[in-house]
């Protein structure tokens, strides 16, 4: 009989990691993604449309066109994972039973969890988000904008320091610069996590009069007096805050006691297996390890699980191990972007900004739906 | 000679993940934790030397210990507030 893989979400982790086990092991398995939605969203898209550059109908397509046909695709949420019973049941009631299981739910956004977020702030990390966030763009006419970070982890470390880039460059291109001060509320001592990165951006934003407001994590918003506090003690005044909503795992897998108290997955960091489940893998945002949760993540550490489970399911010794590989674009504005490559041995050295790396970034913008699931970028 | 450290809530091998990095993820766990509670973080980069007793102060917090490892280095902080 082949053995059963179930893939809880159909995001960048889940499909790839399904679509690369569906080639390796042909009628030895049979594979089958759960997703709730039934669409694959391209979030870093999110971005764009916030800042008017980008339709939203470019950023969803339906996850069946996007997986090989042998692998099977249930449109609806997992509700509960039974890891002694080795089942997932569904909302509706359902049941799948598997041999092996690959979590793949990714994150949400818990804006509720900050006093004030909801009514005063505003933020790139949905797309009903960034739909709000361009309409209040639109119709600003100058004044304070604060960018800043309400929790952590949070998707894509360098958004903010790129929104921040980006949103400046947009009230020069509008007439509205002069009118306005923009403010980069960081978390830490600098503008990004990466020091030679920040090297290479806190000069571009001097040059640009932003100012860094550092050491700053965002703990309220009183939307009465347009003011944002920091769990560091500060409270600055705004007339238009962005700030990144708080994450938290998937609640299917809090329901199933699966995860810590964040919701997310412990994991090892080598063979991405849940430390306590050596039939369940995970990957890519739902993970609790400390790394940037970035699709290039679930990109690079999907192979991994693949082969591990095929060689569990071929009963060879698994070799391929997660190595920490990260790789990303960070704009720059002004047509000009710089890259982060690291893994756990090597410490990213981005190089200078350039407008070569703003047009990879828009390659792989381009690209993304006919290479990324499929694993035909390694 | 050994440190006596406290119980620790929450250890995180932050070892050769740049991004978010260390810092980054210790805050985040404080921000979770009870007040009270000691984490710990593991980093491999030297920038933490300065850069987390600086977050700890600035914050209030208390550094409870840094204790050099090989390779790395271990820092331990409990939760003030
Ligand atoms: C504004 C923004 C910009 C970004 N920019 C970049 C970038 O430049 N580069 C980069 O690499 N990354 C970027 N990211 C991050 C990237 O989009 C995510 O890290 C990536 O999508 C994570 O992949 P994943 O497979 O773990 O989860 P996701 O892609 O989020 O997929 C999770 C899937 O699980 C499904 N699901 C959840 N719960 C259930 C359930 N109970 N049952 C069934 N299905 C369920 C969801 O429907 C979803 O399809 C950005 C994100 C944002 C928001």
């Amino acid at each position: 009989m082949p053995a059963r893989v179930v893939v809880l979400g159909g995001g960048v982790g889940g499909t790839l990691v399904a679509n690369l086990l569906s080639k390796r092991l042909g009628r030895d398995a049979t594979v089958t993604v759960v997703d709730g939605s039934g669409m694959h969203v391209y979030q870093p898209g999110f971005l764009y449309v916030a800042l008017g550059q980008a339709d939203a109908l470019w950023l969803a397509r339906d996850e069946r066109t996007l997986l090989r046909k042998d692998v099977e695709l249930v449109v609806e949420n997992a509700a509960r994972v039974d890891p002694t019973a080795q089942v997932v049941q569904l909302v509706r009631g359902g049941t799948i039973p598997y041999d092996h299981l690959v979590l793949a739910t990714g994150s949400r956004i818990v804006r509720e969890q900050i006093p004030g977020l909801v009514a005063g702030a505003h933020d790139f990390y949905s797309l009903d988000g960034a739909l709000r966030l361009r309409e209040a763009l639109r119709t600003f006419r100058g004044g304070r904008v604060v960018i800043g970070v309400a929790g952590i982890p949070y998707k894509c470390p360098p958004a903010p320091v790129e929104f921040t880039l980006m949103v400046e460059e947009l009230l020069r291109h509008k007439g509205l610069r002069s009118r306005s001060q923009v403010t980069l509320l960081s978390p830490l001592n600098r503008a990004f996590t990466v020091e030679p990165a920040s090297k290479l951006v806190q000069p571009i934003m001097e040059k640009r009069g932003i100012e860094l407001q550092t050491f700053f994590n965002v703990e309220s918003v009183d939307p009465d007096k347009h003011t944002v506090s920091s769990l560091e003690g500060e409270t600055v005044e705004y007339d238009l805050a962005i700030l990144v909503p708080p994450h938290r795992g998937a609640k299917v897998l809090e329901d199933s006691g699966l995860v810590d108290d964040g919701g997310w997955v412990p994991t090892d960091r080598a063979t991405l297996q849940h430390t306590a489940h050596e039939r369940i893998f995970a990957l890519g945002d739902a993970t609790d390890l400390p790394i940037s949760k970035s699709g290039s993540t679930a990109h690079f550490e999907a192979p991994i699980v693949a082969s591990r489970i095929a060689s569990l399911i071929k009963g060879t010794a698994p070799r391929e191990a997660y190595t920490g590989r990260v790789m990303c674009f960070l704009e720059t504005g002004n047509g000009r972007a710089t890259a982060l490559r690291f893994d756990y041995a090597h410490p990213p050295t981005p190089p200078t900004p350039s407008r070569m790396w703003h047009w990879a970034k828009w390659a792989f913008n381009r690209a993304y739906w006919i290479t990324v699931p499929q694993g035909r970028i390694a | 000679m050994t440190t006596e450290l406290p119980a620790i809530t929450k250890s995180i091998d932050a070892r050769g993940m740049a991004c978010p990095g260390p810092l980054m993820s210790l805050i985040g766990a404080i921000r979770a934790g009870a007040v009270g509670e000691a984490f710990e973080v593991l980093s491999s980069d030297a920038g933490s030397r300065t850069d987390i007793p600086a977050w700890v102060a600035k914050a209030k917090h208390e550094m409870v210990a840094v204790v050099d490892e090989q390779g790395y280095a271990r820092f331990v902080v409990r939760k003030a507030h």
